[in-house]
């Protein structure tokens, strides 16, 4: 029998990267941030798993990190100016004894003038403060994108990501490949987002901030990573029960890389004989009534396309790695990894699990 | 001419003190005079206990919260169970645990404060409570009615922003909307009721004397507060009866593949959402602008830009709803807008911060445990005011929102800010109602123990918030950073709690075998501490007439009254 216990994967991660976060985050994310030269020219399987708002490797992420230290370092001062005042007040005039109790202190209702000193600094902070919010708004969504620049859909879907990309007719789920930018040599990436049924929110801190996927609203953002690698980030909106496992994978290829992947899927899968029983059972279990895979009957819209599902690397829009065992407990059952998923139990004898799995290692 | 202070004198010399405990009647009678009452003191006290009531449900879920966050891949909530729990714990927290304690506050001090002998509407302020309750009851009652999925009931789910299009028949088949927007629905009627009724009676049942800019400041913070509730609670009762229209009748408001816009319930939710923050928060101001005073022995500085800054805070609170949805892709010219206006509520904020510093300045500080739960608000709600202001600023609220940054926030307000003023006010007014002294050490020990868990609980929430863990999420898994943060968020939770159960002994203790308070126990100066403790059903024997803010300095210093300076 099938082991049907809840398997999960730990993600490999750069350090343990625990000791340091309370201590000296920033400090940390600055030097990340200077060593984050983009360089690397072959695949890159590091995980960035860590996404620190504070060690940005994409440009508009840059710009919230620069703003976010100047409003910092503004709140640190007012902090430490009116925290001092207060505990300066606390210690120099607290009662120090019965003899404080004999005569009440001087009884002061209040002055004009210091009152207005006290309001004008507040005053001039805020309409600082606003005049660099804007530009730094104007900065990000009045962004002009260069001619070169990558341009995907994405659509939320109660629990995973659908990713097209219209330039390339390529269609994916849950794992997003762009291109690597460079300064010298742009290569942004625009995002539309929509989304099938409830709002989503879509976030990869050290790419940009976040933006909702609204059904009916067409929103977008944009990234322009600079170092590859593979991001991860999570739905930020509670759209039901799997909304933890509704997680981001941004895998950033160098252009090579990327052209490489992007000719991989746009190969058609191939219809190996020998797991012809398989791909039968595909389709007489109506798995293709909600998953589409290229080139044959199913052609459902409801679920992930899966015409090269084993390219990627997790299942279940992340909730775990896509080997066999995980892949086994998936069809045999999907609520035990990732209970609340749309996918219903669909009953399948072990023969048939095993038949299905072998056809879906075979659409690379 | 009379000496003004001469009618005073005669009600805090003419009352003998009262006999602390209560006359034993049988249990029945008890309980009819609980529902019959019409007393504002005991609705008030009612108020009261309904918001400890429902802080201890409300708690438990935030510990099972906690526990199942704890650490990564944990299985103690299934995500469903989950779902209901914050959904739950912020409802209840909300409306139940904040909202019954401003009222309560408010119905049991107010009266006693300008000077009057019940409410204007006595049985309407009945009616307010009732509504409340049963508006309550019926919200906790979907643990028990229906079975819901794997029998957990059928307790909302949807969070209590209950963002649409999630509330639809669709994605939500049971019942479990149902019972929170009809739930909410019923106790805000009683919400609108009991402001009304606070409203009239502050404009209209003032004592002899007491002029608007003679009123203490907590009446005058309680006061926006209604203003608040009447204006901005409307709102959330039409988007809910438009989801019970589109529920229950097929109307199809927020439903977005037949037209409707999933972003107009969020334009209607957060016009209530963001002043509710200042309805809850502008009396735990008020609190702190009574203890601040008194226990640093001088009178509040800058009174009149005290209250300016109440009204400044009410409102602007009416134009800065956007700022909770800059990530639902607004142009830039809205997304501005709204940052600035955010950015403009901190100007009044901070002068309030001000005013309460400079009173402590040159004072003779009384650290007793409602001025040390005083401290403790101030710079919390410094900090909590701080990071409102980087949320304020909307790129990086691109960053923060819905992450963990947005829970520490608004729990430093809400906690370290609203509870933090409550636990104040509780010691101070306790020793009024009861008649008898909170205890002194277990105090300070609830006073510690409760805020460092505070501390333990919310600090590391920012460092997630920065670290990319989004909120509402059941489960995470290992490596993404959040691993120790989170523990020591959930040993800090248990911590407080620690502290509520040592409070909650205190109380029980205190009205048993604490020290006996008399009329007044802090040597106060508004018009509460002028009668007995706790005061007849009346009141005042006399209705007192007054000359200056500060009646009792008036009385107790004949050579230096405060009417020679206003």
């Amino acid at each position: 029998m099938l082991n049907h216990q809840y398997t999960r994967f730990s993600l490999a991660t750069r350090g343990s990267g625990r000791g340091w976060l309370l201590l000296g985050f920033t400090v940390v994310a600055f030097i990340g941030f200077l060593s984050s030269a983009p360089v690397a020219r072959a695949q890159d399987s590091t995980i960035r798993a860590v996404q620190n708002i504070f060690d940005p490797l994409s440009a508009p992420a840059e710009t919230l990190y620069s703003i976010s230290l100047l409003v910092m370092a503004v709140c640190a001062g007012i902090f430490l100016i009116v925290g001092g005042l207060l505990t300066y007040a606390i210690i120099r005039y607290r009662r120090r004894g019965p003899e404080d109790d004999r005569e009440e202190p001087p009884q002061v209702y209040g002055s004009a003038a210091i009152e207005l000193a006290w309001t004008v600094p507040p005053i001039l902070i805020v309409v600082m403060l606003v005049l660099v919010t804007a530009r730094t708004i104007g900065e990000i969504q009045h962004h002009k994108m260069p001619d070169a620049a990558e341009e995907i859909r994405v659509i939320g879907h109660r629990y995973w990501w659908e990713i097209r990309y219209p330039k390339h007719d390529v269609v994916t789920a849950n794992e997003i490949h762009v291109p690597l930018s460079s300064r010298q040599n742009r290569v942004p990436t625009e995002m539309v987002l929509e989304s099938a049924d409830v709002i989503h929110g879509f976030w990869v801190p050290q790419l940009n901030g976040k933006t909702m996927l609204v059904p009916n609203y067409r929103n977008t953002m944009w990234i322009e990573p600079y170092a590859t690698g593979i991001y991860l980030g999570n739905c930020t909106v509670l759209c039901g029960q799997q909304h933890a496992n509704m997680l981001i994978r941004v895998i950033v290829d160098p252009p090579d890389v990327y052209q490489k992947w992007l000719d991989s899927q746009k190969a058609k899968p191939v219809n190996d004989p020998q797991t012809a029983e398989g791909q039968r059972q595909f389709i007489s279990n109506s798995c293709g009534t909600c998953h589409r895979v290229e080139d044959s009957q199913a052609t459902g819209v409801f679920g992930p396309d899966l015409s090269h599902f084993a390219s990627r690397a997790t299942l279940g829009s992340g909730v775990a790695k896509n080997d066999d065992t995980n892949l086994r407990s998936w069809l045999h059952d999907p609520q035990v990894l990732k209970p609340g998923c749309l996918m219903p139990n669909m009953q399948l004898s072990d023969r048939q699990v095993d038949a299905i799995l072998a056809y879906l290692r075979t659409l690379k | 001419m009379a000496n003004p202070t001469s009618s005073l004198k005669e009600v805090g010399t003419e009352l003998a003190p009262a006999p602390p405990g209560r006359e034993h009647g049988t249990l029945t009678a008890w309980i009819q005079d609980l529902i019959f009452t019409v007393d504002h003191k005991k609705l008030g006290l009612m108020y009261v206990g309904m918001a400890w009531l429902f802080f201890i449900p409300a708690g438990i879920l935030a510990s099972l919260i906690r526990t199942q966050i704890a650490v990564p891949n944990n299985h103690v909530l299934g995500p469903e169970a989950f779902n209901q729990a914050i959904t739950m714990h912020g409802t209840a927290m909300i409306f139940f645990f904040a909202m019954p304690m401003v009222f309560g506050l408010a119905n049991y001090i107010v009266p006693l404060q300008i000077g009057a002998r019940d409410m204007a509407f006595p049985r309407l302020n009945a009616f307010s409570f009732w509504t409340t309750f049963f508006g309550a009851c019926f919200l906790f009652l979907s643990y028990i009615f229906g079975p819901g999925l794997y029998g957990m009931g059928a307790a909302p789910d949807a969070s209590w922003f209950a963002l649409a299009p999630l509330t639809s028949k669709a994605f939500s088949p049971g019942n479990n909307i149902d019972f929170w927007s009809l739930g909410l629905l019923i106790s805000g009627v009683g919400s609108v009721t009991g402001a009304v009724n606070v409203m009239v009676t502050i404009f209209c049942y003032r004592c002899k004397g007491l002029t608007l800019y003679r009123m203490p400041l907590f009446t005058w913070m309680v006061l926006v507060t209604m203003f608040l509730v009447v204006m901005f609670l409307p709102p959330l009762s039409a988007a809910q009866i438009m989801l019970v229209l589109e529920r229950f009748f097929g109307a199809k408001f927020f439903e977005a593949q037949a037209g409707g816009s999933a972003v107009l319930w969020q334009h209607f939710f957060w016009i209530f959402g963001h002043p509710e923050v200042y309805i809850l928060v502008l009396p735990a101001f008020g609190v702190i602008s009574e203890v601040v005073p008194v226990f640093s022995r001088k009178p509040i500085f800058g009174y009149p830009m005290m209250v300016a800054a109440s009204v400044m805070i009410g409102f602007i609170s009416a134009g800065v709803w956007a700022h909770h949805m800059f990530t639902i892709g607004m142009d830039s010219f809205s997304v501005t807008f709204f940052a600035f206006a955010t950015l403009v509520i901190s100007i009044p904020t901070g002068i309030k911060i001000f005013n309460w510093l400079a009173t402590m300045f040159g004072g003779k500080i009384r650290m007793e445990i409602p001025m040390l739960f005083c401290i403790a608000f101030l710079f919390q709600f410094l900090i909590a005011g701080l990071t409102g202001v980087m949320l304020g600023v909307a790129p990086f609220d691109w960053q923060l929102n819905d992450s963990y940054f947005v829970i520490a926030h608004f729990h430093y307000v809400i906690v370290g800010g609203i509870v933090f003023a409550v636990f104040a006010g509780f010691y101070y007014w306790y020793p009024k109602a009861v008649g008898r002294m909170l205890d002194h050490r277990l105090g300070l020990w609830h006073f510690w123990i409760f805020t460092a868990g505070f501390h333990l609980t919310f600090d590391p929430q920012h460092f997630l918030g920065f670290l990319g863990m989004p909120r509402r999420i059941y489960t995470y898994q290992e490596g993404r950073g959040w691993e120790f943060l989170n523990m020591l968020s959930t040993i800090g939770a248990f911590l407080q709690g620690v502290g509520a159960i040592i409070f909650i002994i205190n109380m029980i203790y205190a009205a048993r075998k604490g020290k006996i308070a008399g009329d007044d126990p802090w040597d106060a100066w508004t018009l509460e501490w002028i009668t007995s403790s706790p005061p007849p059903e009346y009141n005042f024997e006399q209705l007192p007439e007054v000359r200056s803010r500060r009646p009792l300095w008036d009385l107790k210093h004949p050579e230096d009254p405060d009417w020679r300076f206003e």
